[in-house]
């Protein structure tokens, strides 16, 4: 059975203006999301700034009451849940942030950010755990005396272990990584990626990993979705969406990708212009305009999510996929 | 072979603060040829973008000073250059482009100001409408549409690679003929910093300017450079061709560099190979080798002496440690 399961999700925002600070337009963050993650696999949401992707971990995790749709999480409907019950989902639903520095209270020691989520849950006594805290420190690499030391007095890297340990102290089932590295250098990027996989394997938990950076999802993920303006252009594992991308944004989106090879270099002409202004999208295929292949049918119609492929989990929204050539 | 514009020797910048003073660079040498692009890479806080500040002598005041060495600008000795005379030559024949083009430009000015500003500046002689035309046409060439209506507008009117098309196109109004561009497109998505790479690939073919492009991206590094310098701890560490850095990579830390990034041709969910540690402070290096506390290699050699920044095979290929010679390969 699916771990989690989103259905037709929609987060829609308000924008408000002028002197009387009506709704004058509507953000369409994120418009009419599907898929589902198994327990003790990785999802990885890609895409480019502005295209909803944090904005789903936060309306899972219900930091945002979502606009519409339908989120199950282990069979139950978590999408309405208010109080006692949203608590009691947190225990099995965790978040890791993209910022260590904002993201750790500043006036609070190591100590007291790890123990925090057993003190809300109410459990285990003072001494249990204070023995709790020690053990995640040293799981996610981290020194016994950070336990009275303050986040300024650590790295990015150490504070994104740090993180980790609070977000894996209760065992959850889920961990939301919300570009959890992307504020890092590479050869502390490299720790912190590899951290994360021998959790996974320990702890048996599913991650939504959220990141701009192909390359990293690639290397994390089971499965791989890609957004554009608020919506799934194409979702497959990942061996078969790096080896076979269809929608012409994913091939845009990989071939642009610098490769660390001097003897790959390429010659090929970027893809034009620029995201348009989720205030009002192209009103079918978003990719419209940016698109080398689009044609007539594009404007009219809005392509959906469907498989295209012979492999079973290859799901693509283009009029087109599959007849076209990689770039 | 085609001349040498800026020649670097043994440049070194301290930083005077409470903590005390923090050696950012130390013993920096290189040089830049005309028509060639010259990659800095590394991680946060080891340097490159102090090398950029230290040669434009844009090092903050009165904390930052060149305390050694010399910045060799066709011959001329850019550190000991009067403040006015350096005013006519940043800008006009070395410019600079920033990460974040937002705070690199003025919020309040619309964008055709900030440009003709920068030529009237350089050019008193040049009249104002020719000021105008000249500005409207660099932003066409940069890859702006309708650059007469964006003349008109502000800076927070425009996307991030919009505003990074603008730096550009005000750091080449005065044909330059070096650009330091430091970390362009980190701020970018990918898409669009393929865009702005392939803009300066074909600018460059087009005025021949020599662009020193500092990254911490290693995949950038090798898409754009002819040469690139590794820097560790406020020294280059290795410094070669780019096709041999990427083949032979000699320096432990750029093994370990290389190794670390995630690719997208490797199977999912394996292990990466990792720098153990993190970089020392810079108010605290040991002596010696300053990657000794992270390199697996480390003999008692490297706790006390600096390794010296060694030819290795020939001069095109440097490497700053003692031991490289058993590690090429």
């Amino acid at each position: 059975m699916d771990l989690l399961k989103v259905e037709d999700l929609k987060m829609h925002f308000p924008v408000h203006g002028g002197i009387l600070y009506r709704q004058i337009a509507t953000v369409f963050a994120v418009d009419g999301v599907n898929f589902s993650i198994e327990p003790g696999k990785t999802l990885g949401l890609v895409g480019e700034s502005g295209c909803g992707k944090s904005t789903i971990g936060r309306a899972l995790l219900r930091l945002y009451e979502p606009t519409a749709g339908k989120v199950s999480f282990e069979g139950q409907d978590i999408t309405h849940l208010q109080g006692e019950s949203l608590r009691n989902l947190r225990l099995d639903m965790q978040m890791i942030f993209q910022d260590p520095f904002e993201s750790l209270n500043p006036r609070h020691t190591i100590g007291d950010i790890i123990e925090e989520p057993f003190v809300i849950h109410k459990l285990g006594n003072s001494a249990e755990r204070k023995q709790e805290v020690l053990k995640l420190l040293d799981r996610v690499g981290m020194p016994a005396d950070a336990v009275h030391k303050y986040p300024h007095e650590f790295s990015g890297g150490q504070r994104q272990r740090i993180g980790i340990a609070r977000a894996i102290a209760l065992k959850p089932k889920l961990i939301i990584c919300d570009e959890p590295v992307s504020a890092l250098d590479v050869s502390i990027q490299s720790q912190i990626l590899n951290l994360l996989l021998e959790l996974q394997q320990e702890m048996g938990m599913a991650y939504l990993f959220v990141a701009h950076d192909l390359s990293v999802i690639k290397h994390v993920s089971d499965q791989i979705a890609v957004m554009y303006l608020g919506r799934i252009v194409e979702i497959a594992d990942s061996e078969s969406l790096y080896q076979n991308p269809m929608h012409p944004y994913t091939q845009a989106l990989i071939s642009s990708i610098p490769v660390p090879d001097p003897l790959q270099r390429k010659n090929f002409i970027p893809l034009q212009g620029e995201v348009p202004s989720p205030l009002n999208p192209p009103p079918h295929c978003h990719f419209v305009e940016r698109c080398p292949y689009a044609e007539q049918i594009c404007s009219t119609e809005t392509p959906v999510l469907t498989q295209k492929d012979t492999s079973e989990n290859h799901q693509v929204a283009c009029h087109f996929a599959g007849k076209l050539k990689v770039l | 072979m085609s001349e040498v514009l800026l020649q670097v020797r043994h440049l070194a910048t301290e930083f005077d603060t409470e903590q005390g003073v923090a050696r950012a660079l130390d013993d920096i040498s290189f040089q830049v040829k005309a028509g060639e692009t010259l990659g800095i890479v590394g991680e946060s806080g080891c340097g490159k973008s102090v090398t950029s500040l230290s040669v434009m002598r844009l090092l903050p005041k009165p904390t930052g000073n060149i305390v050694n060495g010399e910045v060799l600008f066709r011959g001329k000795d850019l550190v000991k250059l009067p403040a006015e005379d350096m005013h006519n030559i940043r800008g006009n024949r070395i410019a600079m482009i920033f990460q974040e083009p937002m705070t690199a430009l003025n919020p309040v000015y619309r964008i055709g100001r900030q440009l003709n500003e920068t030529l009237a500046l350089h050019n008193p002689e040049m009249k104002k409408a020719d000021i105008h035309q000249a500005s409207i046409d660099m932003l066409k060439r940069v890859g702006i549409p309708a650059p007469e209506r964006r003349m008109k507008e502000y800076p927070h009117q425009l996307s991030g690679g919009m505003r990074q098309r603008v730096m550009i196109a005000i750091a080449l109004l005065c044909k330059p003929e070096i650009l330091i561009a430091d970390e362009p497109t980190t701020a970018l998505d990918v898409t669009i910093q393929a865009q702005i790479l392939q803009l300066l690939k074909d600018l460059q073919k087009e005025t021949g300017m020599a662009i020193i492009f500092i990254t911490h991206d290693l995949g950038v590094i090798a898409e754009i450079c002819d040469r690139v310098l590794v820097m560790y701890g406020g020294r280059i560490i290795e410094q070669a061709d780019i096709f041999r850095l990427f083949d032979k990579p000699s320096h432990p830390y750029t093994q370990g560099l290389l190794k670390a990034i995630p690719r997208l041709e490797k199977p999912a969910k394996e292990n990466l190979s990792t720098i153990p540690g993190m970089v020392p402070s810079l108010f605290d290096f040991p002596p010696g080798c300053r990657f000794q506390n992270r390199c697996e290699y480390v003999q008692t050699q490297c706790e006390k002496d600096t390794p010296p920044l060694e030819g290795h095979i020939d001069d095109d290929h440097q490497v700053r440690c003692f031991r490289f010679k058993e590690l090429v390969n």
